[in-house]
């Protein structure tokens, strides 16, 4: 048997063994087991070093408040840092190693920092590593040089650094009532608000329900309590409505009743079943809200009373009654309050001895002098613990006479022998949950702790978490909870009995033992009672500036045991009450969350992918993918042997010379129908559309209404009442959100309706000398020569037996086609054009190319729309209509959007025949040492096929007036620096004969 | 001990930190000074500081409503960059750094301002040459900017996913090695440290009820502890300007308080030596000298003076995180918070006078009022010690948006939540 | 935040798109009132507390909705469309718009 573990007794299944490793070293624990009563029971007591000083620390919790025996957990190769032994179940195979020391844990070189204790006091790094005001270490050099060692120093756990193979899961969940923590209290409202009728989902960090249940010694309706919380989850696992999460951290309340909850559905397992995550991020979305929370028991702030061996007695009580773990043989207790004395007996029960009870209190009550000498404990009234002695375990403890009315400590020092301490310095109730909803927190003088204020229509709190901390207050205040949360349902059953010792936990206000050495308050981050003093005697004493300047309550376990006692030392150094001094909101999370569990199907999959119908055709016939905002789009289709630039250039000579084809799906398509769509029209373009025949296209423009250029288009009336609006790929979504605002909100008489058809059609542009004669070759049901089908016009035909319609516009500036056919077509119609195209020599192009021509044409996409540029700018202004007001027309003309210094819209030619490229800037002197006043910024650039010169289009500051200027471009970024002549944007066809052929 | 040094903090340490003083004094309100700031944050006090160093005028107070610091200056990321695309932007984040490269030897305060870089990760060819304009137009004003491509990135971070086949294969990166972080607190308290020094009076706990005037000229503040004349009131509460120019009957700007949420995971080895920003979404995130990954995404889109995110966005946040930092998906965050931002309707700041007479207005600040701290506070000192803005915040008016000046970084229009 | 939609019912904050200001008040199509239009599109009301705003049911009905929503606390009071909450428009106004 392990040294530490009870013969019996508790909920550990000894009859079967599981082994783990802590540090290479392999244990054996039992079912039921944490990492932390596991290593408990085989002695181990050294669990952590602490993140300033790297002081040896134990374990001093049972739950989710444990602040200093942080793991990490290896799963392969993945690494899960600062898991709290006591929140982590044990099973075969896990491995686990502790963190933040070097070499081992035994002996750890960073304890060298305890040496400049003194010097390392709250707030230090602000008042030196400034370094020399002059030298090679000015400025921030010096800091940043010390900065390399402090971070080498701080951390606690090492991230992983391969891919997490681990799955999460998001899941949502309706319910009337959502029910947190599954004590007395939780489990009875659960009840209640279940017979009323309620769908109830109960969640319980623990992986066990009952919680205190589980380690009571009570009765509850004459059966022992864990007995009574066992019946009744029995009869709430057999009720429909009833969903029960063990494993279940509720860690986020956030706006109207919608809660977060993180379930730990594999990690207790050495593999999942199939199917099962590994965690399960839970959306809640409840009618009320139970909170059944409980309350985390406080320390005391003495010194040494960080030694491993210390212990919260509620603690040292779970691991004895449920783990059937003694931490200790010879147990002192140290106490300010009643509850204590529960714990002293329950340790006693086990097989533990008490030693002795320090109470800092000088009267003690009947009940709990009643429970000590049950527990064969001698009271030491009126006394506190002064020190501690012992190195990686407590080995005695320091006892003096204090008066808990002043705060003085008098008298002789009584050393005790004892391998455990038991410290118990009132309780808090855990109201984290509601302050996250916006409560503000009530002190209690009498309980000396933040309660919750008055229950909303929206929460309610039962249980310890309500300030009910004997376990017939809790099932009552639950009963109630439930009853209220069901929409008040009347209770069913009368409230069951509790039998025990009823204890009044009121504890005396004593925090801190005012003795000489460093006693700390934040135990992880190293904050001792002196830092918050300093704090104080530097004028940080507000309660957010305290935390800010000590750091107390920032670390892992959000200063869930340290918050209080710090307030209470910062209160008494004002000569304030807690209060005063406030408490800090609580922020979610309750407890730490994976970042996994938060993207849950997201993690490897940030956004969805957008394939056009094309796509597999595309890759089945060599195509380079790109990623265009979520969509996937070929970028060239390279020949073997081929470069980018050697593809897209036969792409586009090919075009220009024969005939080139091109997935154009990506383009946001707008149905705009209705008998006033022309009338709307009108209004968001700057040109008109209501003149615009059926069967015809016209090329638009949108400004937002601030004046400045938005989206350009074609728009193709297919009747009366009936347009095909196209917008860029990139601006699809936010042109149809523009119309929509428009219509729903501005112009809710007009009638008009806006439906996004991008994804029901498939497009092909077809363009090139060949073109024409590629659909005739195909094209059935309509001719497509000149008279049928002019520029801009619209005929219905089909292609290879599927219907198409077919608009002639042009974006190569060649005879070109748009080719739409409904999405499911759209793979048939575009093998149907390859076929036809040929026997004159069509080639599939890619973006690459469709940006060479586009550049070569002058046409502007995004990188010129590009929020910042008017439709003057663009040399857009044929298209204001000044015949009618539209989206913008008022505030495109205000002073600063007319003046003739904006960057304007320009062609660039290279005159050294070497490469251009997008993002370079343009200088009317070259500087290439000291790059200075730019005059604007290349948006594209290719080498052109048609005019074999390297060219691009550009923003220049007074383009317009600059044409046949020379410049040099300024790319100190890639070093590129080259003399270039500015031209008109209109590099190929200005007049456009080719597309009018 | 007024000084802080090493020697300083080894007395200290001897003596039992015997002689260390409060940072900054809690001086009662006076009946009048030269000039109230309404604002005690990072901005109010840097106003305060350069007001009294630069322009001699000392006989200042702040008013702050709470703690001091208690606004963005201690609710932010952390990141202090001067990386943007338009020259008025540029030309003043970098005075700004300037100033941030000195800063915790003027104020004898360590703000631990580490010039650690700032790296935006570009994920196709187009986003690169965007970033190549930007990095182009910085190293034309004389900032530094560099590009990187993949495998120097690969040797900067070795923790980002860099396969060719993520779903945005990162094809490059512009890298600002001048930026990085700072103790975000420490700057609100060497700043008033600094200001209280040169004879400021910081006045916490005092809240602005209302504006005493003249007419139409500001005269003073009417405040929960007594009114406080001046004959010049300079307003800079960020998230808060709304409700309070609406005291002085201004109630339409061009601004809207949106909430911005941040994350901190628990604390790490390091293994994260720069600020990073995602360029599929909206995501940066460097890690602190504690360990925590400090981060933060988009804004929650929505009006809110709550201090408090709502749970779509931390999805959306953690998501993109892990789409650059798979082997974190174990991590775990340990708190987030919300801070109220003043998002103006081009992205960029306002630092003027008016638009009362005897006011003074420094606002919108969008995502960066963090590291524009320094040079805010140094700009607007200018603007109210000489009647009018220095060269460098001449742009920042409240009529550029009127005349169609806007300075609108991101192309996004009056659309505040898109900045 | 969950907003109950009228035409979908309650919804999550996820699926809404939100649209900003709801007060301001677009001049007429044809209104050549620079002031007003600079107003509209630049200045919003931005109170701490009850707020009227329009948001955008995107990811479900894709109607828009006058929100009364309170900037503290997120509590809101009150959802219609946000095309009934506008102003009615008469048709002489409308014709006026068309030929202006």
């Amino acid at each position: 048997m392990s040294p530490r573990r009870t013969a019996s007794g508790g909920m550990v299944d000894r009859s079967r063994s599981i082994r783990f490793s802590f540090d290479d070293r392999f244990y054996v624990g039992h079912p039921g087991d944490t990492l932390a009563s596991a290593l408990l029971a085989q002695g181990v007591t050294l669990f952590g070093r602490s993140f300033k000083y790297h002081r040896p620390r134990g374990v001093i919790a049972a739950g989710v408040d444990e602040p200093n025996a942080l793991v990490t957990v290896l799963r392969g190769d993945a690494r899960e840092p600062n898991i709290p032994a006591t929140m982590l179940e044990i099973h075969d195979g896990l491995t686990v190693v502790s963190q933040n020391r070097f070499p081992s844990l035994a002996f750890d070189i960073g304890a060298v920092n305890q040496l400049g204790g003194r010097l390392l006091g709250a707030g230090f790094y602000y008042k030196t590593f400034m370094g020399p005001v002059l030298g090679p270490l000015k400025g921030t050099r010096f800091w940043m040089f010390c900065e390399h060692f402090i971070r080498r120093a701080a951390g606690l756990g090492r991230a992983g650094a391969v891919a997490d193979p681990a799955r999460y899961e998001r899941m949502n969940a309706f319910c009337e009532a959502l029910v947190v923590g599954s004590g007395p209290a939780g489990l009875m409202a659960a009840k209640q608000a279940a017979a009323g009728g309620a769908r109830v989902i109960l969640a319980e960090l623990d992986p066990r329900l009952g919680g205190t249940a589980n380690w009571s010694s009570e009765t509850i309706d004459g059966m022992p309590a864990a007995d009574w919380a066992a019946a009744v989850l029995a009869e709430l696992a057999a009720m429909p409505n009833v969903r029960l999460l063990p494993r279940t951290t509720v860690w986020g309340y956030y706006d109207d009743n919608t809660l977060a909850a993180l379930e730990r559905v594999t990690d207790h397992k050495r593999t999942g079943c199939k199917g099962e995550p590994r965690q399960r991020h839970w959306t809640i979305r409840a009618g009320r809200v139970v909170l059944a929370t409980g309350a985390f028991e406080r320390p005391l702030v003495f010194p040494g009373n960080d030694r491993p061996g210390l212990m919260l007695a509620s603690a040292a009580e779970r691991y004895a009654v449920q783990f059937g773990v003694l931490p200790g043989r010879k147990i002192a207790v140290f106490a300010n309050n009643d509850g204590a004395y529960r714990s002293a007996l329950a340790l006693r029960e086990a097989g533990a001895s008490i030693v002795t009870i320090i109470d800092v209190r000088s009267d003690i009550s009947p009940a709990a002098r009643d429970l000590a000498a049950r527990a064969k404990a001698e009271i030491l009234a009126g006394q506190a613990v002064v020190a501690t002695e012992g190195g990686k375990q407590v080995s005695g403890i320091k006892v003096q006479p204090f008066d808990a009315a002043t705060g003085r400590l008098s008298g002789d020092v009584r050393a005790i022998e004892v391998d455990c301490l038991a410290v118990s310095g009132g309780w808090s109730p855990v109201i984290n949950l509601a302050s996250h909803a916006g409560a503000k927190a009530v002190w209690d003088d009498k309980m000396q702790a933040f309660m919750l204020p008055p229950a909303t229509e929206r929460w309610t709190g039962a249980g310890a978490c309500a300030g009910e901390f004997s376990t017939g207050e809790a099932l009552a205040g639950g009963a109630a909870a439930g009853s209220w949360a069901a929409g008040g349902a009347s209770a069913s059953d009368p409230v069951p009995e509790a039998g025990g010792t009823v204890l009044d936990i009121a504890p005396a206000p004593v925090f801190e033992i005012p003795a000489a050495g460093k006693a700390f308050v934040d135990l992880q981050h190293d904050v001792t009672a002196d830092d918050v003093r300093l704090a104080h005697q530097e004028g940080f004493v507000s309660v957010e500036h305290l935390k800010r300047y000590t750091t107390l309550g920032m670390a892992t376990d959000q200063g869930k045991t340290s918050n209080i006692p710090g307030l209470a030392i910062m209160a008494n150094a004002l000569g304030k009450q807690i209060p005063e001094v406030g408490t800090t909101r609580f922020r979610p999370p309750f407890a730490p969350v994976s970042v996994g569990s938060l993207a849950a199907e997201r993690y490897g999959e940030v956004r969805p992918e957008r394939l056009t119908p094309m796509h597999d055709w595309h890759l089945e016939n060599g195509a380079t993918m790109y990623s265009a905002g979520l969509w996937h789009r070929p970028m060239i289709y390279a020949k073997p042997g081929e470069t980018v630039d050697q593809a897209y250039v036969r792409e586009a000579r090919t075009t220009r010379e024969k005939a080139g084809i091109v997935d154009v799906s990506t383009l946001g398509k707008i149905a705009v129908q209705g008998p006033d769509a022309a009338d709307f029209l009108d209004r968001v373009y700057t040109n008109m559309f209501s003149t615009l025949p059926i069967g015809k296209a016209r090329y638009g423009l949108m400004l937002r209404e601030d004046g400045f250029a938005m989206d350009d288009g074609t728009t193709w009336r297919l009747a009366d009442n009936d347009f095909l609006m196209t917008t860029t790929t990139a601006n699809a979504g936010k042109v149809m959100q523009h119309l929509e605002y428009l219509l729903d909100v501005i112009w809710p008489d007009l009638k008009v309706h806006v439906t996004s058809v991008t994804d029901q059609w498939a497009g092909a542009a077809i363009g090139g000398p060949r073109a024409r004669e590629i659909l005739a070759a195909c094209v059935t049901g309509t001719s497509v020569d000149n008279d049928t089908l002019p520029f801009m016009g619209i005929v219905h035909g089909e292609i290879a037996g599927a219907p198409v319609v077919i608009c002639r516009l042009s974006f190569s500036g060649e005879m070109a086609f748009e080719v739409y056919s409904g999405a499911g077509h759209g793979t048939h119609v575009w093998q149907a054009l390859i076929k036809a195209g040929k026997p004159f020599g069509l080639v599939p192009y890619g973006l690459e190319a469709l940006g060479t021509m586009r550049i070569e044409k002058g046409h502007v996409t995004g990188a010129e729309i590009d929020g910042r540029t008017t439709a003057r700018d663009l040399h857009l202004d044929w298209m204001l209509s000044k015949k009618k007001p539209f989206v913008g027309s008022m505030m495109m003309d205000r002073e600063a959007m007319i003046s003739p210094d904006r960057l304007q819209l320009v062609g660039i030619v290279a005159l050294d025949n070497l490469p251009l490229a997008g993002g370079a800037h343009i200088v009317e002197r070259l500087d290439r040492d000291t790059p200075r006043d730019s005059i604007g910024h290349i948006t594209a650039a290719c080498y052109s096929p048609v005019f074999r010169k390297h060219i691009g289009l550009a923003l220049v500051r007074a383009g317009k007036s600059r044409h046949g200027e020379r410049a040099f471009i300024s790319d100190p970024l890639r070093g590129h620096f080259g003399p270039v002549e500015i031209v008109s944007h209109h590099f190929y066809d200005p007049e456009g004969k080719r597309l009018h052929g | 001990m007024r000084e802080y040094s090493a020697l300083s903090l080894i007395r200290n340490a001897f003596n039992g930190n015997r002689d260390w003083q409060p940072v900054w004094r809690k001086p009662d309100p006076k009946p009048a000074y030269d000039v109230i700031i309404v604002g005690g944050g990072g901005h109010g006090l840097s106003t305060a500081y350069y007001l009294a160093k630069e322009h001699g005028i000392t006989n200042v107070a702040i008013v702050e409503k709470g703690w001091l610091g208690s606004g963005n200056v201690g609710r932010n990321t952390t990141a202090v960059r001067s990386n943007y695309l338009l020259p008025e932007n540029n030309r003043f984040y970098e005075h700004s750094m300037d100033l941030w490269e000195d800063l915790s030897h003027e104020l004898n305060y360590n703000v631990m301002f580490s010039q650690r870089g700032c790296l935006n990760l570009a994920h196709t060819p187009a986003q690169l040459d965007d970033y190549a304009r930007r990095g182009n137009a910085l190293r034309h004003e004389g900032i530094d900017s560099e590009l990187m491509t993949p495998s120097e990135i690969a040797r900067e971070v070795p923790v980002l996913d860099m396969s060719r086949t993520a779903r945005f294969p990162i094809v490059g990166g512009l890298m600002q090695r001048s930026a990085g972080t700072a103790r975000h607190d420490a700057v609100a308290w060497g700043y008033a440290r600094g200001a209280d020094r040169l004879g400021v009076d910081i006045i916490e706990n005092c809240e602005v009820t209302g504006f005493l005037r003249d007419g139409d000229r500001i005269t003073g503040v009417q405040t929960s502890r007594g009114e406080i004349r001046a004959a010049k009131v300079a307003v800079a509460v960020a998230g808060h300007t709304g409700p309070v120019m609406k005291l002085a009957g201004i109630d339409r700007l061009p601004i809207e308080s949106q909430v911005l949420q941040a994350f901190v995971t628990e604390s790490l080895k390091p293994f994260l030596d720069t600020v990073l920003t995602f360029g599929m979404g909206h995501f940066y995130v460097a890690q602190s000298d504690k360990g925590g990954l400090i981060y933060g995404g988009a804004l929650d889109g929505y009006n809110s003076y709550a201090q408090r995110g709502n749970l779509p966005l931390v999805e959306e946040v953690m998501s993109e995180m892990l789409a650059l930092f798979p082997s974190l998906a174990s991590v775990r965050v340990l708190r987030s918070w919300g801070g109220v931002t003043d998002m103006s309707m081009d992205g960029s700041p306002i630092i003027t006078t008016g638009p009362l007479p005897g006011m003074y207005l420094n606002c919108g600040w969008c995502y960066g009022g963090f590291k524009a701290t320094p040079a805010s506070g140094w700009c607007f000192a200018h603007t109210i010690a000489r009647d009018e803005p220095h060269p460098l915040n001449a742009a920042f008016t409240l009529d550029r948006f009127y005349r169609g000046a806007v300075i609108d970084d991101k192309g996004q229009g009056a659309t505040p939540n898109l900045h | 935040m969950i907003i109950t939609c009228p035409y979908c019912g309650p919804r999550d904050l996820s699926e809404f798109a939100y649209q900003g200001d709801g007060n301001r008040k677009r001049p007429d199509q044809a209104s050549t009132n620079q002031k007003a239009w600079n107003a509209y599109v630049y200045d919003r009301l931005n109170p701490a507390g009850e707020h009227n705003e329009i948001w955008q049911h995107a990811g479900g009905c894709r109607r828009h909705l006058a929100v009364t929503r309170n900037t503290l606390t997120h509590a809101i009071s009150k959802v219609a469309f946000a095309a009934a909450a506008g102003p009615k428009r008469s048709a002489a106004r409308r014709k006026q718009g068309k030929a202006g």
